[in-house]
């Protein structure tokens, strides 16, 4: 249980997970306090995106536990999760591409949690929607909200990513590389509003490549490498770590 | 060389003001309403001319709405993902509870029909809930191998009438009864399904369609909203089935025949999928096509499916999807400068 004054929001302990014979994600454990910043980097193939997985349900750990809020959510069903306000976004965007892009939000707000938080009032959903896209940046009296998905460029489908979140009013928000496929001009304008979703208090995760904009953010890093942990401090302490620097620059030097 | 393409330019009412369409002449609300006045007029109009066409022709109006709401069903289940080919399923489950319902307690179809529908839907859904987690060809598979079963259990434990049936139901009170209660329930799903399907519920369902861990990261159970959908399919079935089995008198195995799992889903094919309309448009030109090719004998199935297979490769978005286009847009032709 939480005791008083422990504001651990999330604690990892020593999952580990196995897809035929590669090892995704070996022993990993990560804690996470409330309103921290934590980001998670990595080469391809480290186990990033697995993590996140186990994290949220999707996929579910041969060993180990995860704990939310004082509670065991192991092995649950991803929906269960995010009932429980830990939000995801997805690395390849997969929007409702025959809506418009406000209707894409129309679904989570549909879901119980929302309907909780909004005291049980239906409310009209689509200007609650409009709302939080104008919040991640889709001009509110232009066309853009209106589009259909299918027709938006990609740095808005990843933000309608992140609005899709937000809708659920999540209390940990993880970012599966957010910024991959983004332009600079589309990173700059993103990067604010993710300093100040956690400067409202937002506990976030997030799995990035761009690494000068996550070392702008970030409070504290963890690095992976073949499904381990090699690395783990402040943003500086990592970048100077030698496992960190043989595992990004492909040295032979020992873990 | 001089080079012609051809324009195309969207016919719709322009004016839009949050949901409301601000309509300013009787034409365009004739424009709006003309498309949806006038399967419900037909409809409705078609069993007044009972003495005019023969009553065989009456007859194949009712099995055109039977599989029409079939097709409907299947509609349903496609729009959140789900590939059905067992429609036989609903309609053999609403069948044999109609009669199972009549025979053993002498119910009048009044009472039969309707827990029959409710019942059928039910058993179906709770049938299909264990599968409800698989995607694609194997929910088909699963789904077009059951009524197969079911057909099989019954011949085997010789239960409801094994492969004798049971005959000697009671029959609807009076044929205008027989013709209106299909032709207003088919109207009922396909206006009732087309409003579900745009409300935010219905988003939610086409978004499990889309994109399903989209959706259960969206703190949205979809296997409660899979379920519901399948409860809904299953009902229109069931109803189909029930209706059919008062109407023939009899219900037997050829209540859960293929038949009632393909056809439907030839018809939504040839209609459009995803419209509900489309699905309606195919029964009402496949049933009746099938009953005028009869003349023909052992040909027949060869012009049906010659006459199927030039639609579907000549139309493959639907005769609806095409039909709708034409009405909404204008088509000129223009020089390529």
């Amino acid at each position: 249980m939480n005791k008083m004054g422990d504001r651990t929001i999330l604690n990892v302990e020593k999952v580990s997970k196995r897809f035929g014979g590669v090892v995704a994600v070996d022993g990993v454990s990560l804690h996470l306090q409330e309103g921290e910043l934590l980001g998670v980097i990595g080469p391809n193939g480290s186990g990033k995106t697995t993590l996140v997985n186990l994290v949220t349900g999707f996929v579910k750990a041969d060993s180990g536990r995860v704990v939310y809020k004082g509670k065991n959510i192991t092995g649950k069903m991803p929906y269960k999760i995010s009932a429980l306000g830990i939000a995801r976004t997805f690395q390849m965007v997969k929007p409702f591409y025959q809506l418009p892009a406000f209707k894409n939000l129309i679904i989570p707000l549909y879901s119980t949690r929302v309907r909780k938080l909004r005291g049980g009032k239906y409310g009209d959903r689509d200007t609650v929607a409009i709302d939080l896209l104008e919040e991640v940046g889709f001009e509110r009296d232009s066309f853009v909200p209106y589009k259909m998905a299918s027709s938006l460029p990609h740095g808005y489908l990843k933000r309608l990513e992140l609005a899709r979140c937000l809708t659920l009013r999540p209390d940990l928000l993880i970012l599966d590389e957010l910024f991959s496929g983004m332009s600079m001009s589309e990173v700059a304008s993103t990067l604010p509003i993710i300093e100040r979703l956690n400067g409202e208090g937002l506990s976030i995760i997030m799995v990035e490549h761009r690494l000068r904009e996550l070392f702008r953010v970030a409070h504290r890093i963890i690095a992976l490498n073949f499904g381990r942990k090699i690395a783990e401090g402040s943003p500086r302490e990592v970048t100077e770590s030698d496992a960190v620097k043989a595992a990004y620059l492909g040295s032979e030097a020992e873990e | 060389m001089v080079r012609y393409r051809k324009e195309r330019l969207d016919r719709g009412i322009k004016v839009r003001c949050e949901d409301i369409f601000a309509l300013s002449s009787y034409r365009e609300t004739l424009y709006l309403l003309l498309p949806r006045a006038l399967p419900v007029v037909a409809l409705l109009i078609l069993p007044m001319l009972k003495g005019v066409v023969g009553l065989y022709w009456e007859k194949v109006l009712i099995i055109t709405c039977a599989i029409a709401l079939l097709a409907i069903s299947w509609d349903l289940l496609a729009s959140v993902g789900l590939v059905s080919l067992g429609q036989a399923l609903f309609f053999g489950a609403g069948a044999y509870l109609a009669g199972f319902f009549n025979r053993s307690f002498g119910w009048p179809p009044f009472l039969t029909i309707p827990f029959a529908t409710l019942g059928g839907a039910l058993c179906c859904t709770l049938l299909l809930l264990p599968v409800l987690r698989l995607r694609g060809v194997y929910f088909a598979i699963v789904t077009l191998i059951l009524p197969l079963l079911l057909a099989r259990v019954i011949e085997a434990t010789k239960i409801l009438g094994g492969t004798e049936g049971m005959s000697a139901l009671s029959p609807l009170p009076n044929i205008w009864f027989e013709l209106y209660v299909p032709v207003i329930a088919l109207l009922v799903c396909l206006f009732g399904f087309r409003r579900l399907i745009n409300e935010d519920y219905g988003l939610v369902l086409q978004g499990i369609r889309d994109n399903d861990r989209a959706v259960m990261s969206g703190a949205i159970n979809i296997y409660r909203f899979k379920a519901q959908a399948v409860f809904m399919a299953a009902a229109a079935g069931a109803f189909a089935g029930a209706f059919m089995t008062h109407y023939y008198q009899f219900v037997g195995m050829p209540a859960f025949a293929l038949d009632y799992s393909i056809l439907p889903l030839t018809c939504a094919v040839l209609g459009g999928v995803g419209s509900f309309a489309g699905p309606v448009i195919g029964a009402f030109i496949l049933v009746p096509l099938s009953e005028l090719l009869r003349a023909f004998g052992t040909l027949r199935v060869v012009f049906y499916s010659a006459i199927l297979i030039i639609c579907v490769v000549g139309l493959p978005e639907g005769v609806f999807h095409y039909i709708s286009r034409k009405y909404h847009q204008f088509e000129r032709v223009v020089k390529i400068e």
